[in-house]
């Protein structure tokens, strides 16, 4: 690597929404380099008033991911040199969110179409029942199984341009959740959860473009829990009305 | 809920356009082949009931599919929203099955 190769030219965007602006630093570039350390030796050695969000810096907790070069991505978990273009970068808050400041986004519309979407538990049973068997290798088990790593990390919300241009839908995560839900034993009154995302901005907004199944981090395919979505309430529809 | 109704009426016209798109491009081959004059082919078509049923049930699938469509592109690419989208929807479905509805009248009915 020669001195010009030594340094990275990076653009990140600055400000709160409405009123952001490009800044540029020069950071020292390294062999291995996470994005996540690029904006990070950013804020500890340049500009300390840079706001970004990370926690375990190992895949985990979802709290990192920002757009790198124009495409969202887990900053902790992506390599510089497998993103870098021509020695430049471009750092950003995530798409489709409003930002709180900097590179961090304000998560809040996100876990809000969660809840919308019925996608919290709904409990079989009280601690004074016995505890329900699940069977690992069961279909419907395995169907739960398929979304169940999702770290929340609003990648795929990012990714998604049917959320960029329809405000009501619930978008990929939300939706992968009620799959995840619906699928699992230990969870009743699947369905509340149809009803809710049978509602105008549910599953069937989404125009199956999979840019959330090509973005996940994790490798889910959070397009085909949509999918079972749009199948199951179809022939729930005609369920009830027999 | 109503986008739901017009998902599910939108995938329920697609299963019944697919088979009449089939037979409308098998018809058009075999009247070509045979070297039919537009004169022969009206002749055949003008009074008869199955394709007065054909072409009818066709662009009624057709008006209803596309413009429930349209009425998503629309609201995704001009924020269009509420009852104008509805009402510019409806207007679309109108025009279609009008346009449609006059063709299978001039080839069908004698």
């Amino acid at each position: 690597m020669d001195q010009k190769d030594n340094t990275l030219k990076v653009t990140v965007s600055r400000g709160t929404s409405g009123e952001q602006f490009e800044q540029e630093f020069e950071v020292p570039a390294y062999e291995n380099q996470t994005v996540l350390d690029v904006v990070s030796w950013i804020q500890q050695n340049s500009d300390p008033t840079l706001s970004y969000r990370f926690a375990c810096r190992v895949g985990m907790c979802g709290s990192c991911a920002m757009m790198v070069n124009g495409e969202p991505r887990w900053t902790c978990r992506t390599h510089v040199k497998k993103v870098v273009r021509k020695n430049t970068l471009s750092i950003a808050p995530l798409r489709n969110l409003p930002v709180v400041k900097d590179l961090a986004a304000d998560m809040t519309p996100f876990f809000d179409k969660w809840v919308d979407a019925e996608g919290y538990h709904h409990p079989t049973r009280t601690r004074h029942d016995p505890m329900q068997e699940v069977t690992p290798n069961d279909e419907e088990r395995n169907r739960a199984n398929a979304g169940i790593e999702c770290i929340n990390c609003a990648v795929c919300y990012a990714a998604c341009d049917t959320v960029a241009n329809n405000d009501a839908y619930l978008g990929p995560a939300a939706l992968q959740r009620a799959w995840t839900l619906y699928n699992d034993q230990k969870n009743e009154n699947g369905q509340a959860i149809l009803d809710a995302v049978s509602r105008d901005g549910g599953c069937h907004s989404c125009h199956s473009m999979g840019s959330c199944s090509l973005y996940c981090p994790n490798e889910l395919d959070p397009m085909s829990a949509i999918a079972g979505l749009k199948r199951e309430t179809a022939k729930n529809l005609f369920r009830r009305r027999r | 809920m109503l986008e739901f109704r017009l998902y599910m009426a939108q995938r329920l016209t697609a299963l019944l356009m697919a088979p009449l798109v089939f037979g409308h491009i098998a018809v058009m081959i075999y009247a070509v082949q045979g070297g039919l004059s537009a004169a022969e082919i009206l002749g055949r078509t003008q009074g008869s009931v199955f394709w007065f049923l054909f072409y009818g049930t066709f662009v009624f699938a057709v008006s209803i599919h596309a413009s429930i469509g349209l009425r998503t592109i629309l609201h995704e690419w001009s924020g269009l929203k509420g009852g104008l989208l509805n009402a510019v929807a409806a207007l679309i479905c109108a025009a279609l099955l009008a346009l449609g509805g006059r063709a299978v009248m001039a080839v069908t009915l004698l």
